[in-house]
């Protein structure tokens, strides 16, 4: 099987010279179809910039990005948004849903940008917010959900057009820990029935007891990957009840939206 | 796509985007009403000389085009009548008179003496135009019709002040024709003897040597292409007046180019406001759903989509609120009373709401420009 995403050397300096800060320090990493990453790290450790570039909204200054083996460096800024739509899937931490769009039709839209909104693809945007409990609010406008609600229509809006890769930027950062469980293990058992690959950005690290592989940032580089299972259990049991990284950051606002270079 | 999102978001927020269709229909209406009232002060202040059968109007020398002021008498009217080109010649005198009609204000008007037959007499649409140049007749402008209820066959009671005292004389009215203001009354035609009863000339306005003296002469030519040579020679041949064409003449009356031009001006600085208020709607909406515009971005809505989406809903409560406003503007007309100055008028409306559907999309155009510099980084919170 080849891999579904693929980070070479990839490397973010934001300014020059003096004033040059470098975000994303030479990370390399893959993943493969059906395969659930917990992208993780302390503020500023460059989690959400290396998450921009994955998701071709921001160009790397030196290395390459591959999504099935289509190199994002070489799409035209057109043709990237094209691809966006059309292989990336995207949960973001808020203003994720159109307001003015019911959740079913919320849902809808990644299969209209794409041009593929049919009977069929209807009847799965039903199916997939059924599946996610949400079979009688399928006409309920996004200020009419709770936050749980809004995050789950998000991964079925983030699934429904079977992309290569989904992204989620802090998924339960406005959700109280049950919620936050239940929509991450939703959103596991999703990536891996579909066989897409899944990166999860999270400053929660209770969170990575649902994922495969744990990949750390530290100052724009990556210290650490976590692929044994007992590993990541451990990890996300030590963190019950703190939010606490192992680096000792304090991590309980992780904001990473600084003014497009705080990462 | 983009119409989709368009209309879903105008339908989510009906009373929001209704609140802007009704200031762009009050914008509208302010527009056709200027436009309207001007076209209504306009035509009252020009309708005889712009519609008078004659090419050109022949005023005193050095009197500033003013009809009050001009003086020709007869022997300048022959002379004028001798000119090779001249097809036919008419004198007109103007005066202002009320005319009594029981149980309501009386109605001051344009009172023209003419010549039957000649150049300066209106053709009556309804009734028979002016007989004898003596006969106790007249002949009445529609919207004096329109005023009163009088019709042919009736009599005219005409106040006039003579010196310090008032005269009255009844006419017969034997005609009606179409709308021929001058100076925002309506004008009434009678033969000029009956004009010099109505409104007798003291010796001094007869120059001293007793002849008939007009304001102004109608003139007929033999071809109408030679407007300017014709005028030339007129002044030159005769000698003492000025001769014009009919737009040079209705635009020197006083203040009507004063009155159009601050009109215009009113026109324009409403188009203007219609501009700032659309623009700085959509200004204002686009800034606060920029994270959102941000969104549709990242998962994949390109800028065509997001720009055609605006410029949907801007053309579309334009085009809304300019409905609403013409509309509202016409059933609003009908209920005014005849004697305000207020004519719309197929041209004023349709160049109104031309320039109307113009200025939402001029408006809208800063913030589509500010939705294609959204980044779809906003998403991530990584751009402002």
């Amino acid at each position: 099987m080849s891999e579904a995403l693929r980070a070479d050397v990839v490397t973010k300096v934001y300014g020059q010279g003096a004033n040059a800060v470098t975000a994303v320090n030479q990370v390399s990493f893959s993943i493969m179809p059906g395969e659930f990453v917990a992208l993780v790290g302390p503020s500023g450790s460059g989690k959400t910039t290396l998450l921009a570039m994955l998701a071709g909204l921001l160009s790397p200054s030196d290395g390459e990005i591959l999504i099935g083996g289509e190199p994002l460096g070489e799409l035209s800024e057109a043709e990237r948004t094209r691809f966006r739509g059309r292989a990336i899937g995207f949960s973001f931490q808020s203003n994720n849903l159109v307001p003015y769009l019911t959740a079913l039709e919320n849902v809808e839209l990644m299969l209209r940008l794409n041009g593929k909104l049919d009977r069929a693809g209807r009847v799965r945007s039903r199916e997939l917010l059924e599946r996610l409990g949400l079979a009688d609010r399928m006409r309920a406008y996004p200020g009419q959900l709770s936050g749980g609600q809004q995050q789950r229509v998000a991964i079925a809006r983030a699934l429904i057009h079977q992309p290569s890769v989904v992204l989620a930027d802090e998924p339960t950062a406005s959700l109280d820990t049950e919620r936050a469980y239940q929509v991450v293990e939703t959103f596991a058992h999703l990536i891996h029935e579909q066989e897409r690959a899944g990166i999860m950005v999270t400053h929660d690290l209770r969170m990575v007891k649902y994922v495969d592989r744990v990949i750390q940032m530290m100052d724009g580089r990556l210290s650490q990957i976590i692929s044994d299972r007992a590993e990541i259990d451990a990890l996300a049991a030590m963190q019950s009840g703190s939010v606490e990284t192992p680096a000792g950051a304090t991590q309980a606002e992780d904001g990473d939206n600084g003014n497009g270079g705080g990462t | 796509m983009a119409f989709y999102l368009s209309f879903k978001e105008i339908g989510h927020s009906k009373g929001r985007y209704l609140l802007i269709a009704m200031i762009v229909a009050l914008i509208t209406t302010l527009v056709l009403f200027i436009a309207a009232l001007s076209e209504g002060l306009g035509s009252g202040n020009r309708e005889y000389l712009e519609k008078l059968n004659g090419e050109l109007v022949v005023f005193q020398e050095n009197v500033d085009l003013s009809i009050g002021a001009s003086r020709i008498g007869r022997s300048k009217l022959n002379a004028i009548r001798r000119v090779e080109g001249v097809a036919d010649a008419g004198q007109v005198a103007n005066s202002s008179v009320s005319v009594i009609v029981p149980g309501r204000d009386p109605i001051d008007v344009s009172l023209f003496g003419v010549e039957p037959g000649r150049p300066g007499e209106p053709p009556a649409f309804e009734g028979r135009n002016l007989g004898r140049a003596r006969a106790n007749e007249v002949v009445i402008d529609e919207r004096l019709v329109r005023l009163t209820g009088l019709a042919v066959g009736d009599t005219l009671t005409v106040r006039s002040i003579q010196g310090t005292k008032e005269e009255f004389y009844d006419l017969a009215i034997v005609g009606a024709t179409d709308g021929r203001a001058y100076f925002i009354q309506p004008g009434i035609f009678v033969p000029y003897l009956t004009f010099e009863k109505v409104k007798p000339q003291g010796e001094n306005e007869r120059g001293g040597n007793g002849e008939y003296v007009s304001n102004i002469v109608a003139v007929k030519l033999d071809d109408p292409a030679q407007i300017d040579v014709m005028a030339e020679r007129l002044e030159t041949v005769v000698g003492g007046i000025e001769a014009v064409d009919r737009k040079t003449a209705y635009e020197a009356a006083p203040g009507y180019s004063a009155q159009m031009s601050t009109l215009s001006t009113q026109r324009y600085f409403t188009f203007l406001i219609g501009v700032l208020v659309v623009g700085g709607f959509f200004q204002i909406q686009t800034l606060q759903k920029v994270a959102q515009v941000g969104m549709l971005k990242a998962i994949g809505a390109s800028n065509r989509t997001v720009a055609l989406s605006a410029i949907a809903q801007i053309v579309t409560l334009n085009a809304l609120g300019v409905a609403l406003g013409t509309a509202g503007s016409l059933a609003l007309s009908l209920t005014f009373p005849p004697a305000v100055p207020i004519t719309f008028t197929g041209d004023a409306v349709a160049s109104a709401v031309i320039a109307l559907m113009v200025i939402g999309p001029v408006g809208g155009l800063v913030s589509v420009f500010l939705l294609l510099r959204v980044e779809p980084l906003v998403a991530l919170g990584l751009a402002q």
